[in-house]
């Protein structure tokens, strides 16, 4: 850990709410300590603007661990800025040099309308998942919880579409602002557990039909959305969701 | 001083749950459906609850204030949850993990609240294995087991070391598909900002829709809070950013007690503060210590070195490393509770054996284990028959990737070292609160309709919780504990008919709140909101935190008086009430955090004991352990707001008959 300080330009995106157009403001940034978090950033700038009268940059955020999904910036053309695999909140100042200029912009998506500068409205993914990102259990049904082995292999698998935050990184990142990784990651954790294939069919039809009344674009398989997902999520989740969406029709 | 009643039912321990259950009034299906429950918070307790009572046929509303209630704090979690299933075949029981639960929380905790706790534990992890939470399994495809602090049994199941995370998504699952069905109205980006009493009873809430700045009034027939803990009183802790303490607060400024305010948790394995600028710290899992060897150097000269980059932690010989816990503690070594591991860090550090540039951090290091435990075991399950340091540590990596990947990446993420190559630097940092809003075993605060369930309430943990205790608190209370025993309040509220918010009960609490928005907004004086939280902060760490003594805690509480009133007189809130504003959301929470701080500083001088958490440095034995008084201080201390600052106390005694209470040893 050895810790530098450096001089950053800031040009961030401010739009008092949803009704006003929007324009960059630019604040130049000094002596930034390269320990210092991204938002830790965005906290020592506010408390400035604060102390000169100024309105603070309103920015969505709140376990600072990368896993709630909560933060959302959109950092030099990138979701979650330059790193693979990290989330806004923690990405640090070492990964920033000296003297560089860095644009922060709000998700944009059609389906994600700016709430506050780069404050977004994401609740359209928690209308998908009440559409069917379920497994419809009530509390007290369940038998023992080791009465039905799953395989590891698939087990793991289901694991890691389920570590998906939520955080809509994938939309903002595509050019079509699609939402099928969302969507699928949740299709195949609960398609790959055999308590989730009872209602499969439904889950993937009801899914797929409330994504697009969402007015969340096509998905044309560019890839951006794995590329820039923080939490790794593949794309063969968009592979499996589109064969259950099709035998889900043909069954229908 | 008044009884306080806690409701525990007759009989012998292990059958009150199962008698109470069967006998406690029920609702019939018609009924429920006219009656009206809100949730403050949707995290695991209140996300289950929510999804549970909405199942019944309740009408249920829940409020948080993300923009998401997959968002709340629960999801953080990382290592794991506790369950009674005795599937590793090691001589696990519900009665043992009472038992542990019991002492862990260092005799404090209610006996009947902890053993329904352990009794339930088991159905959790079928509800969560049901509804998909894709729990780790073996290759045989059951459900894999880990140990954690504490216990000598392994029963904490896992998900990698996001657990909690897997466990609310699985609760919000449930909780969006009866958002679907139209059961439950969920309102996100809103903060509960006042409880609306009337007649005696909570009869509703008061909220802030945090995008338009609008309020709003809300009726039920019972208010449930799940609105989790009040660590960020610290300012520095493991909470997430917007966790508070507000919808508890207000809730005792209505009359509900507060239950021992100074129990917090200090946990041992956190990333150290790195510099002013910081403004969260971040936790490394418990489970981290299945693995992970704690060390500080033997020898002072070589912590002075390693401090001043002299020398490297790797090159410190074996022989020259002081296993400091697995020393004092052979029977738990690293696997001691929470409050031991931590003060024992601090006890190395004050004695000049920190190894960062601050002089306060330890080293967690897994390369013993990585070469040593998994290296082989894979080594030989490849038929390696003399494998090379270099195969060791390869093979090692991978497993232990596998376990604790995306821990060791966030700390590499934070700090720029490859834990992989150096062993992590830790300390303690503020991480949970086991004291909370008063609750009877019916989970009931003082005021009647008013519940709180999960880390708002005291129940459970006593003076110090468990590792992987808190998930399994939050979805027992919601899953399995307040679906009945809000059972017993609601059958006589069925003839109640909804209240119409135009009351003049909710116009007052409206205006109240109103007048207080206004009051920060006009204050407009020179200092931040985050300042005044960063005083407030830094007064609870140093008098109020891992070690305490009286002439601190006085002093502590004048501090915060001042503070408080510096803050109503200098605070500067910019923007308006009228729209979507953070600084003046934090503005509300950290005038409640200035007064809950004194709460616990005037807790923690009047419990002249040392238990868990709370380690008074006039009580302690001569080896340094937490001296407890059980003579005097066997007690729930709950306490009543007269008004801002000044409180009455009143006990509920603690009964131990089924456990013999004795000094906690885990050596």
């Amino acid at each position: 850990m050895s810790e530098k300080k450096i001089n950053v330009t800031l040009k961030v995106w401010r739009q008092k709410n949803a009704n006003d157009q929007g324009r960059f403001e630019t604040y130049d940034m000094k002596g930034v300590s390269t320990d210092m978090s991204f938002l830790e950033m965005f906290d020592v700038l506010n408390e400035r603007l604060i102390n000169e009268g100024k309105e603070p940059v309103a920015f969505d955020h709140d376990c600072r661990e990368g896993i709630c999904g909560m933060c959302s910036m959109y950092i030099n053309g990138r979701p979650h800025g330059p790193l693979r695999g990290v989330t806004t909140c923690q990405l640090h100042m070492r990964s920033f040099n000296d003297g560089e200029t860095i644009v922060v912009e709000p998700w944009r998506a059609k389906a994600f309308p700016v709430i506050k500068d780069l404050v977004v409205d994401r609740s359209a993914f928690d209308r998908v998942i009440a559409a069917g990102g379920f497994i419809s259990v009530n509390t007290g049904n369940a038998q023992d919880g080791n009465t039905i082995p799953i395989p590891k292999e698939n087990a793991d698998k289901a694991f890691a579409a389920a570590t998906c935050i939520g955080c809509g990184a994938c939309v903002a990142a595509c050019k079509n602002a699609s939402a099928m990784l969302f969507v699928s990651a949740k299709v195949s954790q609960l398609a790959l557990l055999p308590q989730g294939r009872v209602e499969a069919t439904d889950r993937v039809l009801n899914m797929v039909a409330k994504m697009d009344e969402e007015n969340f674009g096509n998905c044309t398989n560019t890839g951006a959305c794995e590329a820039e997902c923080p939490k790794g999520i593949s794309l063969e989740n968009i592979a499996r969701m589109n064969r259950e969406f099709l035998v889900a029709n043909l069954k229908k | 001083m008044s009884k306080l009643d806690a409701k525990i039912p007759e009989g012998p321990l292990a059958e009150k749950w199962t008698k109470y259950r069967s006998t406690v009034p029920l609702v019939n299906p018609a009924n429920k459906r006219s009656l009206e429950i809100i949730i403050v918070g949707s995290g695991l307790a209140g996300a289950s609850a929510a999804a549970s009572l909405a199942e019944l046929g309740y009408k249920v509303k829940v409020f948080c204030f993300q923009d998401s209630p997959r968002r709340a704090h629960s999801i953080a979690a990382q290592g794991g949850i506790n369950a009674a299933k005795n599937y590793q075949n090691d001589g696990d029981s519900v009665y043992r993990l009472f038992y542990d639960t019991i002492k862990g929380g260092d005799y404090r905790a209610r006996e009947a609240n902890v053993y329904r706790l352990a009794s339930v534990s088991a159905n959790i992890i079928d509800q969560c294995v049901a509804q998909g939470v894709p729990f780790a399994r073996e290759y045989g495809g059951y459900l894999s087991n880990r140990s954690f602090g504490g216990t000598q049994v392994q029963r904490t199941f896992y998900a990698a070391g996001q657990t909690g995370q897997q466990l609310l998504l699985g609760a919000y699952s449930a909780l969006q598909r009866q958002v679907g069905l139209g059961t439950v109205k969920m309102y996100a980006r809103h903060e509960m900002l006042e409880i609306v009493k009337i007649e005696g009873k909570a009869r509703g809430i008061i909220a802030r829709n945090l995008v338009t700045g609008k309020l709003e009034r809300h009726f039920g027939h019972a208010v449930l809070l799940a609105s989790g803990g009040y660590g960020n009183v610290f300012f520095l802790s493991t909470n997430a950013m917007g966790s508070n303490v507000t919808a508890a607060w207000k809730a005792h400024k209505q009359g509900a007690f507060f239950g021992n305010p100074c129990f917090t948790q200090i946990h041992p394995t956190c990333i150290p503060v790195s510099g002013d600028h910081q403004s969260k710290l971040t936790l490394m899992s418990e489970s981290l210590r299945n693995d992970g060897r704690i060390w500080v150097p033997k020898k002072i000269e070589d912590a002075k070195a390693i401090r001043e980059g002299k020398l490297k932690p790797n090159d410190i010989k074996e022989e020259d490393r002081d296993y400091y816990l697995e020393r004092r503690y052979p029977a738990f070594g690293n696997l001691v509770p929470r409050d031991v591991a931590s003060r024992a860090a601090k006890e190395r550090c004050d004695a000049g054996y920190g190894v960062n540039a601050t002089g306060e951090a330890v080293f967690l290091d897994f390369a013993y284990n990585m070469k040593e435990k998994y290296g082989r075991a894979e080594a030989t399950k490849r038929g390696i028959t003399n494998p090379t340091e270099a195969q060791l540590k390869e093979l090692g990596k991978a497993v232990v990737a596998e376990k604790y990947g995306n821990l060791f990446d966030m700390y590499k993420q934070i700090t720029g070292v490859d834990p992989y190559e150096e062993p992590m630097q830790i300390y303690p940092a503020v991480h949970y609160t086991m004291g909370g809003l008063w609750v009877d075993y019916n989970l009931m605060t003082t005021v009647p309709g008013l519940y709180a369930l999960g880390e708002a309430n005291f129940s459970d943990h006593g003076a110090n919780r468990l590792g992987a205790s808190a998930l399994m608190q939050g979805l027992a209370d919601g899953y399995f504990v307040i679906p009945y025993t809000i059972g017993a309040y609601l059958a006589n509220e069925i003839r109640t008919k909804a209240i119409p918010t135009d009351h003049p009960a909710f116009v007052e609490a409206e205006k109240n709140v109103q007048e207080s928005i206004d009051k920060l907004l006009s204050i407009k004086g020179t200092k931040s909101v985050d300042s005044f939280h960063k005083r407030l902060g830094k007064i609870m760490w140093d008098k109020c935190g891992m070690a305490r003594n009286a002439e601190g805690l006085k002093q502590a509480i004048q501090e915060i008086k001042a503070l408080r009133e510096e803050f109503w007189k200098d605070v500067r809130v910019p923007g308006t009430a009228n729209e979507l504003n953070p600084e003046l959301e934090k503005a509300g929470r950290v005038a409640d955090f200035l007064e809950l701080g004194e709460l616990m500083c005037v807790d923690a001088l009047h419990r002249n004991e040392s238990c868990g958490g709370h380690f008074r440095e006039e009580y302690q034995t001569e080896d340094g352990e937490a001296l407890r008084d059980d003579e005097n201080y066997a007690y729930v201390a709950a306490w009543e707001m007269k008004e801002v600052g000044n409180w009455e106390l009143h006990k509920e005694e603690l009964k131990y008959e089924n456990i013999k209470i004795a000094q906690r040893s885990y050596k």
